[in-house]
C-alpha cells in the first residue's frame, strides 16, 4: 500500500496540524477500525476453533473427500468467474458505449437477474431442465425410443445457474467504469488509429480493471459461500463440506475450521489483486459523457447486439420469472389464503435499513481510505470485507456467538437486560457484516475517480475535513453509493441463513419463507414468495434507472 | 458524530440516515415485547406445520405461543449461546439424530412426567425423557407400479442386489433422514454389511443422487430409475398432485428388522422460564385429542397408539416398524456419515 501513499496523503499531512485536526484523523480511523471489529468478531470465533483441534474429522475428510471437494470448488469458481466476466464486461460495453437497437431498454432490464436468488434460479432450472422437467418430457415424446434422459446437475449446469444471477455485479460495475472513463481516453486512441476492438481492449478494458476486478471479487465471494444452489445439484464444494461437519457430525468446530479456508482464499485473492493494481492511477480526466457519443453499431452488428442482450434476458430473467408465475398460479387456485404482507414490509423494512447502514459503513471506509493511506485502515477494509466470503449460517453463527459472549458480559456487568439478544439491531449489525463488501467496492471504486487536484481545489476555498466530504465527494460519489444501496438491498433481500438464525420473534422474511418450502421439498409453493421476492428486488432498481438514468445507469 | 449534523444539509444521506436512525431505534425497543408472553417456541419443524397445532392450543387453554423457525443445528447453537438467557422454553426438532444432539449439548432437561410416558411408547423418546417424539415418519421404499413387481422387492438391504443395477434412484447422503437409515443399520447389521449393502447401493444407482425425496420419485416417475427410498408422507404430497401416479410404497424387512421409523419431537429447555407451561403444552400435544392434528398436516404417523393415522396415510397399509429406541440414530450417525462417504455415496 505504501507505493499508492503517493504524494497525496503527504500533502495533507502538510496541511492539516494542529490539536483539532488531530481529533478528526483519529476519528476517522477509529470508526474504520469499529466498523473491522464487527466482522473480527465471528472471524475470531472461527479461528479459535482451532483450539479445540477435531482431528478425526479432518482426517476423514481429507482421506475421502478433499480431493474432489477441492477440484470442484476449483472448477465452479473458475467456470463462473469466467463466464461472469465474459458476460458482464460484454454487456457493460454494449450498453454504455455502443448504440443499437433496444440499447435503453437493456440498460436496467439486464439488471434484473440480480434479484433472482441463486437458490431460486437453481430449482427453476432443475424444474424446467432436469428429467422429470417440461424440455426432456417434450423431446421424449417427439423421439421416442431415441432420446436418453441427460442428467444437467453437472459442473456446467451450476456455473451456468451462478453465472446467470451473478453477472449484474460485474456488469454494474464496469458499466460505470465504461461510462465514467472519459472519452478523451477512447478518442485518443481512436486518433491513433485504434480501430473500436482494439480501443476497446488495449484503452478501455485495462482503464476498468478496478471495477471490473471489483465485480469479479463479488462474484468469486459469493461463488465460495454458495450453498443454496449447489446442494439443489448435489454438486460438493466446501460449502457442503462445512455443512456436512456441523450438521452432520454435530462440530460446530470442525465446520469452523473449515470455513477458515474460505476466509484465507479470500483473503488471499484480496491481496493479489490489491498488489497487481497498486501502481496504478485511475482519475476521471473529463467529466464528458458518453451519452451522445456512442458508437453506432449499424446494420447486422446492431442487431446482432441486440439478438445477444435479449438472450440473455431472456434467459436469465424473464423465462426463470414466467416459470415463477406459472407456479404461482397453479399453486394460488388451491390456496388462496396465502398472504405474505406480513413477510414483504419485514423484508423491504430489513433490506432498506440495512443498506442505508452498508451504505454509511462504505463511504466511511472509502473516505479513510482515501485520507489515511496507512498499514491500519488498509487492514481495517481488508477485515471489513471478507464477511461477504463465508458462507451465510457459518457468519451467521459466529456473530451469534460471539455477540451473546459480548452481549452478556454487557449486561452481566451492569446488571441489566441483554441489550443485542433479540432485538433488530444485532441482525442490522449481521447484515452488515456480511455484505459490506458489496457496498465497499463500487464505493471505493467510485472515490478512485476524484483526483487529488479536486481536494486541492477544495481546500484553496477553504473547504476542508468533513466539509470537503459532504461538498465535494459525495455528490461526485452519489453513482457509486447509489450501486453500493442497490447492491446491498438486493442482497439482503436474498439473504436467508442469517436473517433465518437472527431475526427476532415475527421478522419472518420472503427468503425465510421461500427457505421453509423448498427445504421442504415444496418448490411450487415457494414460486409464490419467489415471484414476490423478485417483485421486491426490482424496486431499486427501478428507483435506480428513474433517479439517475443519465448518470449512473 | 457531529458528521451527522453536517450530512442533514444534504439530501441523499439525510434520507438514508433518517431512515437508519428510525429502524435502529424501533429496533431497540422491540426487544422488551418479545417477553410479554406464556411459552416461546424455537422450532426446525417448518412454520406452516407447527401454526394449526399452535392456535389450536391457544384456542383451547388461552396461552399465549411464541415461536421462531430455523435450522437444527443453528437452533440448538443458539440456545447454547443464549445459556441461561435463552428466551425458549422448547425445542422443536424434526428427526432423531436432532433431538440426540441437542441432549447432547446439554440444553434439555429430563422431564418427569406420566401423561407423556403412558402416552408415547418408549423407543420413540430419548431413555432419560430429555425428549419425545411426537409423530412417527416411515422411511420405506418407493417402486414403479409398471416396471417393477413387488415380489422382487424385500429388504433396504437387497437393494444392492445385482438385480438393481441402473435402477436405483436415491437422495443425497446429506440428508439426515439417510444417515438415520444407515446408523440404524449399522446396529442391526453390523459395520461390514452395513459397507456391503451401501456400496452395493451405490454401484446399483440409475443417476447420481439427488437433492430431495420428491426429486427422486419424480425421476422414477419420468422413467430414470425404478425404485427408491423416500419418507412417505413426501409419496402423499406427490400423489395428492398428482392422482395417477405410477408409483406405489413397499413396506421392506417386514421378516426382519422392520421399517426405518424417525421422529419429529421436542424437549424442555435447560434453562425454560415456563417450564410447566412446556410440559403441560407436551402432554397435550402427545394426547389422543391432539395427536392427529399434528401427525396429519403432514402426512405422518401419531405416536400415541391410541390414535390411528388419517385416512389417506392408512390406505397405505400396515407394517411391522423398527422397535429400535430412535436416540441410537444420533450415537451411530457420525459413523455412518463416515461409512457412506467410504463408499463414495454423495
Amino acid at each position: 500500500m505504501n507505493a499508492s501513499c503517493g504524494d497525496m496523503a503527504c500533502r495533507e499531512r502538510l496541511t492539516f496540524r494542529g490539536p483539532k485536526l488531530f481529533r478528526q484523523f483519529n476519528g476517522w480511523k477509529v470508526a474504520s477500525a469499529l466498523i473491522a471489529t464487527a466482522v473480527l468478531i465471528p472471524l475470531l470465533v472461527i479461528f479459535l476453533s482451532f483450539l479445540r483441534p477435531e482431528t478425526d474429522i479432518w482426517k476423514h475428510i481429507s482421506e475421502h473427500l478433499l480431493a474432489d471437494l477441492l477440484r470442484n470448488t476449483a472448477v465452479l469458481t473458475a467456470g463462473v468467474l469466467s463466464l461472469t466476466a465474459i458476460m458482464g464486461v460484454s454487456l457493460a460495453w454494449l450498453t454504455a458505449v455502443c448504440e443499437y437497437p433496444g440499447r435503453r431498454l437493456f440498460v436496467w432490464a439486464l439488471l434484473l437477474p440480480m434479484a433472482v436468488p441463486a437458490y431460486v434460479m437453481a430449482f427453476v432450472f432443475l424444474g424446467v431442465f432436469d428429467f422429470a422437467g417440461p424440455v426432456q418430457g417434450a423431446l421424449k415424446a417427439w423421439l421416442p425410443g431415441h432420446f436418453d434422459p441427460v442428467d444437467v446437475r453437472s459442473a456446467p449446469g451450476v456455473i451456468i445457474v451462478l453465472s446467470l444471477g451473478l453477472y449484474p455485479y460485474v456488469y454494474l460495475l464496469a458499466r460505470g467504469a465504461f461510462l465514467t472513463q472519459g472519452r478523451k481516453a477512447m478518442e485518443a486512441a481512436r486518433s491513433l488509429g485504434c480501430k473500436p476492438i482494439r480501443a476497446f481492449f488495449r484503452v478501455a478494458l485495462p482503464m476498468a480493471r478496478p471495477w471490473i476486478a471489483g465485480g469479479l471479487m463479488l462474484v468469486l465471494m459469493e461463488t465460495l459461500a454458495d450453498f443454496g444452489a449447489v446442494s439443489i445439484f448435489n454438486y460438493d464444494t466446501l460449502t457442503t463440506a462445512i455443512y456436512k461437519a456441523w450438521f452432520g457430525l454435530f462440530s460446530l468446530d470442525a465446520a469452523a475450521q473449515l470455513s477458515s479456508i474460505l476466509v484465507i482464499l479470500a483473503l488471499a485473492v484480496m491481496l493479489i489483486e490489491q498488489k497487481m493494481r497498486s501502481r496504478m492511477r485511475y482519475f476521471q480526466t473529463g467529466r464528458l459523457s458518453m451519452e451522445e457519443h456512442r458508437i453506432p453499431l449499424k446494420g447486422w452488428k446492431g442487431w446482432a447486439a441486440s439478438l445477444f442482450c435479449g438472450l440473455v434476458f431472456i434467459v436469465a430473467f424473464a423465462l426463470p420469472f414466467l416459470r415463477l408465475v406459472a407456479w404461482s398460479l397453479e399453486v394460488a387456485q388451491n390456496q388462496l389464503d396465502v398472504s405474505y404482507t406480513a413477510e414483504i414490509v419485514n423484508s423491504l423494512i430489513l433490506a432498506a435499513g440495512g443498506a442505508g447502514i452498508i451504505c454509511l459503513a462504505s463511504l466511511v471506509l472509502a473516505y479513510t481510505d482515501r485520507r489515511h493511506k496507512d498499514s491500519i485502515t488498509n487492514a481495517s477494509i481488508k477485515i471489513a470485507t471478507l464477511g461477504y466470503a463465508l458462507p451465510g449460517t457459518v457468519l451467521a453463527v459466529g456473530l451469534f456467538v460471539g455477540f451473546s459472549y459480548v452481549d452478556s458480559a454487557i449486561a452481566n456487568g451492569l446488571g441489566i437486560e441483554s441489550v443485542l439478544q433479540g432485538s433488530l439491531a444485532m441482525l442490522f449489525i449481521a447484515y452488515s457484516v456480511r455484505f459490506l463488501a458489496v457496498g465497499y467496492h463500487p464505493a471505493s471504486s467510485a472515490m478512485l475517480r476524484i483526483t487529488p487536484s479536486i481536494d486541492e481545489a477544495a481546500r484553496s476555498l477553504n473547504v476542508k475535513g468533513i466539509k470537503m466530504l459532504f461538498r465535494v465527494h459525495i455528490p461526485i460519489l452519489k453513482g457509486g453509493l447509489f450501486t453500493a444501496i442497490l447492491l446491498g438491498f438486493v442482497d439482503i433481500m436474498k439473504e436467508m441463513p442469517i436473517t433465518l438464525m437472527t431475526r427476532p420473534f415475527g421478522w419472518d422474511t420472503l427468503a425465510v419463507k421461500i427457505y421453509e418450502l423448498t427445504s421442504e421439498g415444496e418448490w411450487e409453493r415457494a414460486a409464490i414468495p419467489a415471484v414476490v421476492l423478485v417483485l421486491c428486488g426490482l424496486i431499486p432498481v427501478i428507483l435506480l434507472v428513474a433517479k439517475s438514468e443519465k448518470r449512473i445507469v | 458524530m457531529v458528521f451527522l449534523c453536517v450530512s442533514l444539509k444534504e439530501i441523499m444521506i439525510r434520507k438514508v440516515a433518517r431512515i437508519t436512525s428510525i429502524v435502529l431505534i424501533v429496533s431497540l425497543v422491540l426487544p422488551l415485547s418479545t417477553f410479554a408472553n406464556d411459552l416461546v417456541v424455537y422450532s426446525a419443524r417448518k412454520e406452516h406445520l407447527i401454526t394449526p397445532i399452535f392456535q389450536a392450543y391457544t384456542a383451547k387453554t388461552g396461552v399465549e405461543i411464541e415461536f421462531t423457525t430455523g435450522k437444527e443445528a443453528a437452533l440448538v447453537q443458539r440456545i447454547l449461546s443464549e445459556g441461561k438467557r435463552t428466551p425458549a422454553d422448547i425445542l422443536i426438532t424434526v428427526d432423531a439424530g436432532n433431538l440426540w444432539y441437542a441432549a447432547e449439548a446439554g440444553i434439555l432437561k429430563s422431564v418427569q412426567s406420566n401423561t407423556l410416558e403412558a402416552n408415547i411408547p418408549s423407543h420413540l423418546r430419548d431413555p432419560e425423557n430429555r425428549w419425545f417424539g411426537l409423530s412417527v415418519r416411515a422411511r420405506t421404499i418407493v417402486y414403479h407400479s409398471g416396471r417393477v413387481s413387488p415380489g422382487t422387492l424385500s429388504t433396504y438391504e437387497a437393494l444392492a442386489d445385482p438385480e438393481w443395477k441402473g435402477r436405483l434412484i436415491l437422495r443425497t447422503s446429506k440428508k439426515v433422514y439417510n444417515q438415520s437409515l444407515v446408523a440404524m443399520m449399522i446396529q442391526d447389521i453390523g459395520l461390514d454389511n452395513t459397507k456391503k449393502v451401501i456400496s452395493g447401493w451405490v454401484g446399483n444407482l440409475a443417476v447420481p443422487p439427488l437433492s430431495s425425496d420428491t426429486k427422486v420419485m419424480e425421476a422414477i416417475d419420468s422413467g430414470v430409475g425404478d425404485v427408491g427410498i423416500v419418507n412417505t408422507y413426501y409419496f402423499g404430497r406427490l400423489l395428492k398432485k398428482n392422482p395417477r401416479l405410477p408409483l406405489k410404497l413397499y413396506w421392506p424387512n417386514q421378516e426382519t428388522t422392520g421399517v426405518h421409523v424417525n421422529v419429529s419431537g421436542a424437549g424442555v429447555t435447560s434453562h425454560a422460564k415456563h417450564p410447566e407451561a412446556a410440559v403441560a403444552f407436551l402432554e397435550w400435544v402427545s394426547s389422543e385429542e391432539a395427536q392427529n392434528l399434528f401427525a396429519d398436516v403432514n402426512m405422518e404417523y401419531p405416536v400415541n397408539p391410541q390414535n390411528q393415522a388419517n385416512s389417506v396415510v392408512q390406505a397405505w397399509g400396515d407394517f411391522k416398524a423398527n422397535p429400535r429406541n430412535v436416540a441410537s440414530a444420533g450415537q451411530y450417525q457420525g459413523e455412518a456419515i463416515r461409512l457412506m462417504d467410504e463408499a463414495g455415496y454423495k
